[in-house]
């Protein structure tokens, strides 16, 4: 064999074990999407979103469930979005660099990487304890809020610094103070990446269901969550009390959840995909 | 011949100059600049003269740039940045600590090498220097935009499109622009960071002619290595190299007789 073929062949098998790496997980949440869709597309009617849960599996409803997942969802964003967005400018572009803004450089890396049940923990000890919130939707949402900061903070970094340095310098050449660079330049050019940062972390924060169960979330809610002091639930942990239930009815019901929760992750998504693009396309440099 | 002869020998040249207002508009006293170790600038004195255009060149690196941007104070946020020594414009040291940094740079404005206009429309870009000093007047807003873009000869070409997005002009186009927005907040000095080198011979011929006009209002300060254009347009020529001033004399003497063999080699493509 000569080396040309032999190199040729390299280069296929790698082509095929691409192609192969590739489809596994494509086909992989097929089959999940589609199993869970036969399971519960039948299930699913207003009838289904606009019912409280109950010990029969035919009247059970996910009205306190995606409620309250919508309750955090909101609580959550109005919590981590200015302080995640903040401590990003702060760290790019007023922090001096230097031995202490490494550390926190480093420590934010590393808290974007600790599993989401030590944030709980310490969500119960300050929030609920401490702060004496109790199991309150508040106590959830600032909980979530721990856990997806070094996110934000992260990709709102990003996000400034794919602005060009000139932008800012011209702003300074006219006599702009920092603040005023940063409001009227910087970040309606980084909006759109900042934006796909936040929203996809929220869209993991409410997929989260350890956090939350620590502090305090309960699986049964009779009522609809009121304020933000209410106890609550959300659609992750309603699930996950149906499909440990024996009856069959309950997997049908925790199916059709899943199937909401799905379509609520991919409108999330869906929002930042859009967002990226019409901010590329507005921003050519 | 030592650092004292060239600068004994700067000062008489200049006083051969007799087209030029002799009032000084910058003057620069013993600046040397550091970046964290490496001394970028040596022992700079100078003086600008209102009115005029003066010019740095030199080879890459010798500090010309730099030595620019202390005049508007742009190095402040660089990293290592640190300067000894006084610059005063108008008599008032600029470096002095309850100067406000954004005043200044209202009075001593700057174009870039790249033209760098905002993501936003015409009119927002040059309008943006006046509103962030918190101006609402419409009317006003509008005759200063006007007058600017006017100023750089860009008004008849962009009259109609005004809320057109600043980034869909051409090259010389939007360098223009940069210089209208910088002549709107009414500076009296324009730093200017080899403005043409990214443009073609057209618009650069069209910004050399604009040079020209805004010399009797501005003194201009320009960074360049287009020898050509120092040659035609520029009343003052100096001459950096390694971050030591060479030689400073009118455009004049320094292409037709420097006194520095440095400044010779250079002028003729010798070196650089």
């Amino acid at each position: 064999m000569t080396n040309a073929t032999k190199n040729r062949l390299i280069d296929k098998t790698f082509l095929m074990f691409g192609i192969l790496a590739t489809l596994f997980g494509i086909v992989i949440l097929c089959i999940f999407i589609g199993n869970i869709f036969a399971d519960g597309i039948s299930r699913l009617s207003f009838d289904f979103l606009e019912s409280l849960p109950s010990r029969k599996p035919e009247k059970a409803g996910i009205l306190t469930a995606w409620t309250g997942t919508l309750w955090i969802l909101g609580l959550t964003t109005l919590v981590a979005f200015p302080l995640g967005v903040g401590a990003g400018i702060y760290l790019e572009e007023y922090a001096k660099k230097g031995w202490l803004s490494n550390i926190l450089e480093i420590n934010i890396a590393n808290l974007a990487g600790v599993p989401s049940i030590i944030y709980g923990l310490l969500g119960l000890e300050i929030f609920v304890r401490v702060m004496g919130l109790g199991g309150s939707l508040l106590a959830g949402s600032f909980t979530l809020s721990l856990l997806i900061l070094p996110i934000i903070i992260v990709s709102t970094r990003e996000a400034i610094k794919a602005v060009p340095k000139s932008i800012k310098e011209a702003a300074f050449a006219l006599g702009a103070t920092k603040w005023q660079a940063i409001w009227s330049q910087i970040l309606p050019a980084s909006m759109g990446g900042i934006l796909t940062g936040v929203i996809l972390s929220i869209s993991r924060a409410i997929g989260e269901t350890a956090p939350l169960i620590v502090v305090g979330a309960l699986a049964y809610v009779p009522f609809v969550a009121k304020s933000p002091m209410d106890e609550f639930t959300v659609l992750p942990i309603q699930i996950f009390n149906w499909v440990s239930r024996p009856q069959h009815g309950f997997i049908v019901n925790a199916a059709a959840a899943i199937l909401i929760l799905l379509s609520i992750t991919f409108v999330m998504n869906g929002i930042a995909v859009y967002l990226r693009n019409r901010w590329q396309k507005k921003v050519k440099w | 011949m030592t650092t004292t002869d060239i600068k004994e020998n700067n000062k008489a040249s200049i006083t051969e100059i007799d087209n030029l207002s002799k009032n000084i508009k910058i003057e620069a006293r013993n600046i040397d600049v550091f970046y964290s170790e490496f001394k970028a600038l040596k022992d700079i004195n100078m003086n600008i003269y209102e009115n005029s255009v003066t010019a740095f060149i030199g080879p890459s690196g010798c500090g010309k740039s730099t030595f620019l941007r202390c005049l508007n104070r742009m190095n402040d946020y660089i990293d290592g940045f640190k300067m000894k020594g006084e610059i005063l414009i108008d008599n008032k040291k600029i470096y002095w600590k309850n100067v406000v940094v954004e005043e200044l740079r209202k009075q001593v404005g700057m174009v870039f090498q790249k033209p760098n206009p905002f993501p936003k429309s015409i009119f927002d870009n040059v309008a943006y220097g006046i509103r962030i000093q918190g101006v609402k007047d419409k009317k006003f807003i509008e005759e200063r935009v006007e007058l600017s873009l006017k100023q750089v000869a860009l008004w008849d070409e962009v009259k109609d499109n005004l809320k057109k997005g600043a980034l869909a002009l051409s090259g010389g186009q939007q360098q223009r622009l940069c210089i209208a927005r910088t002549l709107a907040v009414e500076p009296s000095v324009i730093l200017m960071d080899e403005p043409t080198s990214a443009l073609d011979p057209i618009s650069t011929a069209k910004i050399e002619e604009l040079l020209f006009e805004l010399k009797k209002q501005y003194t201009i300060v320009i960074v360049t290595n287009n020898m050509k254009q120092t040659a035609r347009i520029i009343d003052m020529t100096t001459f950096y190299y390694m971050g030591e001033l060479i030689e400073y004399d009118s455009t004049k003497n320094i292409f037709t007789k420097p006194k520095q063999e440095k400044t010779q080699n250079y002028i003729t493509g010798r070196f650089g």
